[in-house]
């Protein structure tokens, strides 16, 4: 297997974007990428597209071609790679798959949605989808709901608080104010998130990631070729996925999700290193509830911690570890299949140094952490400056 | 939720009927056609689950899925059945102030949605405290 | 006749809406509406509640009395004026709630408030004949009325139901007679694609439910040889609290045996549940040997008289489940505003 590295990101602005199409989007992320590569289209070999829902988002399947069609790339592969809110990462995953197998050299890993063509209702049905159909959303779940359960219980067997799954919403919200993509550039207080409307108690609406349009690239290609074409080349140093039961009920635990720890494994035991050693974590911050559940998760704390981690201030920029400096899925706004691309787009842009106001001085690791669904898909990536 | 989907699982909506692994002995619901502990050694039979059990988690639900939107606020938790199993349901005849979590509910018999006026009626599981 | 209720159960929903609070809607002064009907709250089911949920509540609640198969059933009758579909049965919805499928007949019934007890007649005559082993008979509504009408004090949600089978070691009860009497009387009636019955108002009174009423207990009396002196209890259809105590004097039956059968003033009018759930509220509470009358009413109009004697069975079994006074005892008043949400009198 060779090694696998990001020779350049791209990302459009994130938000309510009612001018720009699905198709535009995904051009404007590509290109970007493309011209921060440094390379020519004509070198790609291949694309793999994650994206959850466009069927029910924009009534059109079958966006693989589309991409290739107005990238105009056609005749190269093209894939489109779906595990819910997990879509992207699972693209930018098999994507370095095929470069490591030496099948393709030069690749496109994209992540898109477009989510407000349609009404919020319709939205948020299309979201409930990633859940069980049958047992959880028949009997009246939503994706809030699901969190909300889980949340209680952390609340219950832990004694986090409201006001610190508060602080996260908080802490992301002012990372964002620093990212330019972000859909939210507005600080808010623990109060503002306590005194917002209830959702799905205890989450309530600052607690909540937004309905966003977005897409996201990276280009990859095998590191011994990646110097003809950056200096600065990030090395994917570690990748893992695991599955859990689609149903959150059917799981042994309602505060801890277990395709995280398994896919974190992974990912550290190929990349050699060990929670302490990331520099900078992007975590799949869909609610507040799952930044905590996250870093308990992914090894940055004990199990049960995680909000106390964030009250101490920890996961601030310039705190021990660093947590969503990009705004994460709260601030910087959560165009489900783009996200697990925009993830890894934040982490190389920080251990580039091109960060700006939101970088965190001297990262070498950081972490990618992408989750489908209440958690029956995760995964995980390991990026190393290549230097 | 088209016809033919919701009633092939009428048994299992209306009445907890699951499966027991005769392998291992593990009672499975909602159905499952592998027993994911022993997959091909596994020997599901049908299994009518007991229909007791207690709250492992609750939210009171302000935002409601489509469909629910006349019952907001509602009271929706995982419940774990005396047989082991756990399963999400609303809890209904509940006031949003008064579940918690260790409460003993029974499951009971409740319509749980329509497909529009015109459209058939859903039955199926609630929780209900007991 | 050799037949008898082998089991029985209600169910009554939790939600209460008082007169004082319907009154202060419309105007009206609670305290002559409280006297002239002898009602004080009504039943109202929760939202997600309907005909069939409530069959199956007081159907299982039945089944805990017999510890007898399911399966064993081999004929169920809904009867209602509320069922949730125009077409498609109530009955099939029980049948499968309660695993009494496949083998057995079923169907829904309609006789204003008294589709229930045609029911039980029904699977009286299916056992005495031999066709089935066991019979369900249920009477439940969710009843309509249009908000600011009359019936809007009264018109509430519950239903219960009787498990008939021969006369043997597992009867409660022996149904020792029945007697009906039927005449086309529109008192009270609901057309095709319309919400809410209409009535006749006070032509609902004498010549519809005291006609009937009267007519069937008499015949009943007569076809037994019977006087009220023989009947520890009596129970009529309650549309509201005072026409059962004024059938009652009628006939010659004291307040003592009308007393522990009369739930309308605390629960309102069941409808097809009205004669069957005071009837096992009186079940819940009699000695052996002690015989009881039941009359039921239908507007349109009919009614079906019952001579009941319980048996000594019934003291191990009534207390495997819910007594019609536990549910009495278990409410939740509500208020108007929460009642037009429950009701779905919202237009949207």
């Amino acid at each position: 297997m060779r090694d696998v590295a990001i020779i350049g990101v791209g990302l459009t602005k994130f938000g309510e974007l009612w001018d720009v199409s699905f198709r535009q989007m995904m051009m404007e992320a590509g290109a970007r990428a493309i011209e921060d590569a440094g390379i020519d289209g004509k070198q790609i070999d291949a694309m793999y597209i994650g994206n959850m829902s466009s069927g029910q988002f924009i009534r059109q399947e079958h966006i693989s071609s589309i991409v290739a069609d107005h990238a105009g790339l056609v005749p190269i592969p093209s894939t489109r790679v779906e595990g819910a809110c997990a879509s992207g990462g699972l693209a930018l995953r098999q994507a370095v798959i095929a470069v490591a197998s030496g099948i393709h050299d030069i690749i496109v890993a994209g992540g898109i949605e477009k989510m407000t063509d349609v009404l919020t209702g319709q939205a948020t049905g299309a979201l409930a989808t990633a859940a069980d159909q049958e047992w959880e959303v028949f009997v009246g779940a939503t994706f809030p709901g699901l969190y909300a359960l889980m949340a209680r219980r952390h609340m219950y067997e832990f004694g986090t608080t409201e006001e610190q799954m508060a602080m996260v919403a908080v802490k992301n919200h002012h990372n964002a104010c620093f990212n330019t993509c972000a859909q939210y550039k507005t600080e808010i207080t623990v109060e503002d998130v306590l005194k917002s409307p209830p959702v799905t108690s205890p989450i309530k609406l600052l607690d909540c990631s937004p309905i966003t349009d977005g897409a996201a690239c990276v280009i990859l290609a095998p590191a011994e070729k990646a110097r003809k074409f950056t200096d600065t080349p990030i090395m994917v140093a570690g990748t893992g996925q695991a599955s859990d039961t689609i149903a959150l009920h059917g799981r042994s635990s309602l505060t801890s999700l277990r395709a995280t720890i398994e896919a974190a494994r992974t990912a550290y035991k190929i990349a050699g290193v060990k929670p302490d050693d990331i520099d900078l974590v992007e975590v799949h911050d869909c609610f507040t509830i799952a930044e905590i559940m996250a870093i308990e998760d992914l090894g940055f704390c004990k199990k049960g911690e995680g909000g106390k981690m964030t009250e101490q201030g920890e996961t601030v920029i310039g705190g021990r570890i660093p947590v969503n400096t990009s705004g994460g899925l709260k601030g910087k706004g959560h165009p489900v299949g783009a996200t697990g691309i925009a993830q890894a787009v934040e982490i190389v842009q920080q251990l580039r140094g091109e960060a700006g106001k939101r970088q965190s001085d001297g990262a070498e690791i950081g972490l990618t952490h992408n989750v489908g669904g209440s958690g029956g898909t995760a995964v995980v990536h390991v990026l190393r400056r290549g230097d | 939720m088209a016809v033919p989907r919701f009633w092939r699982e009428i048994p299992n909506r209306y009445n907890l009927v699951g499966a027991r692994c005769g392998n291992c002995n593990k009672v499975l619901f909602p159905p499952r056609y592998i027993c994911p502990h022993c997959r091909r050694m596994g020997k599901l039979e049908p299994y009518r689950l007991k229909r007791r059990g207690k709250v492992l988690t609750y939210t009171v639900v302000h935002a409601a899925a489509n469909g629910f939107e006349d019952q907001a606020p509602y009271v929706l938790a995982i419940v774990e059945l005396e047989d082991g199993p756990r399963l999400t349901a609303q809890v209904t005849d509940c006031n949003t102030d008064e579940i918690k979590i260790g409460d003993e509910v029974e499951i009971v018999f409740r319509r749980m949605g329509e497909d529009g006026q015109d459209g058939v009626i859903y039955y199926g599981f609630k929780a209900r405290r007991v | 006749m050799d037949v008898g209720v082998v089991g029985y159960g209600v169910y009554i929903p939790r939600y209460r809406i008082r007169v004082e609070e319907i009154a202060k809607v419309w105007g009206d002064d609670p305290e002559s509406i409280k006297r002239g009907l002898l009602i004080e709250e009504k039943s109202v089911p929760a939202p997600d509640e309907d005909t069939a949920t409530i069959a199956v509540e007081a159907a299982r609640n039945a089944l805990k009395q017999t510890g007898i198969d399911p399966h064993d059933i081999e004929a169920i009758y809904v009867g209602s004026e509320s069922h949730p579909y125009a077409v498609k049965p109530t009955a099939t919805i029980v049948a499968e709630a309660i695993e009494a499928t496949p083998d057995l007949t079923a169907a829904d019934y309609e006789f204003a408030c008294k589709a229930g007890t045609v029911g039980i007649q029904t699977c009286m005559g299916a056992v005495e004949a031999g066709m089935i082993k066991y019979g369900m008979a249920i009477g439940a509504d969710t009843a309509q009325s249009a908000p600011g009408d009359a019936l809007e004090y009264t018109a509430a949600a519950g239903g219960c139901a009787f498990i008939v089978g021969k006369n043997g070691g597992n009867t409660l009860a022996a149904i020792d007679d029945t007697y009906s009497y039927t005449t086309d009387t529109p008192d009270f009636w609901r057309r095709e694609m319309r919400s809410y019955p209409k009535h006749g108002g006070r032509f609902t009174g004498k010549p519809a439910y005291f006609k009937h009423v009267l007519a069937a207990a008499n015949g009943l009396l007569r076809k037994l040889q019977l006087t009220p002196q023989d009947f520890a209890h009596v129970v009529f259809h309650q549309p509201n609290g005072k026409f059962p105590l004024l059938a009652a004097k009628e006939l010659g039956f004291s307040k003592e045996q009308v007393a522990l059968g009369m739930l309308t003033p605390k629960i309102g009018n069941t409808y097809s549940g009205s004669t069957m759930i005071g009837l096992a509220a009186v079940l819940d509470q009699a000695k052996p040997d002690e015989r009881i009358l039941a009359v039921s009413y239908g507007s349109g109009a009919g009614s079906d008289a019952f001579s009941i004697t319980v048996r000594d069975g019934i003291e191990g079994k009534r207390d495997a489940a819910p007594k019609v006074l536990d549910y009495v005892g278990q409410r939740v008043i509500i208020d108007y505003a929460t009642y037009v949400k429950f009701r779905k009198l919202l237009v949207k």
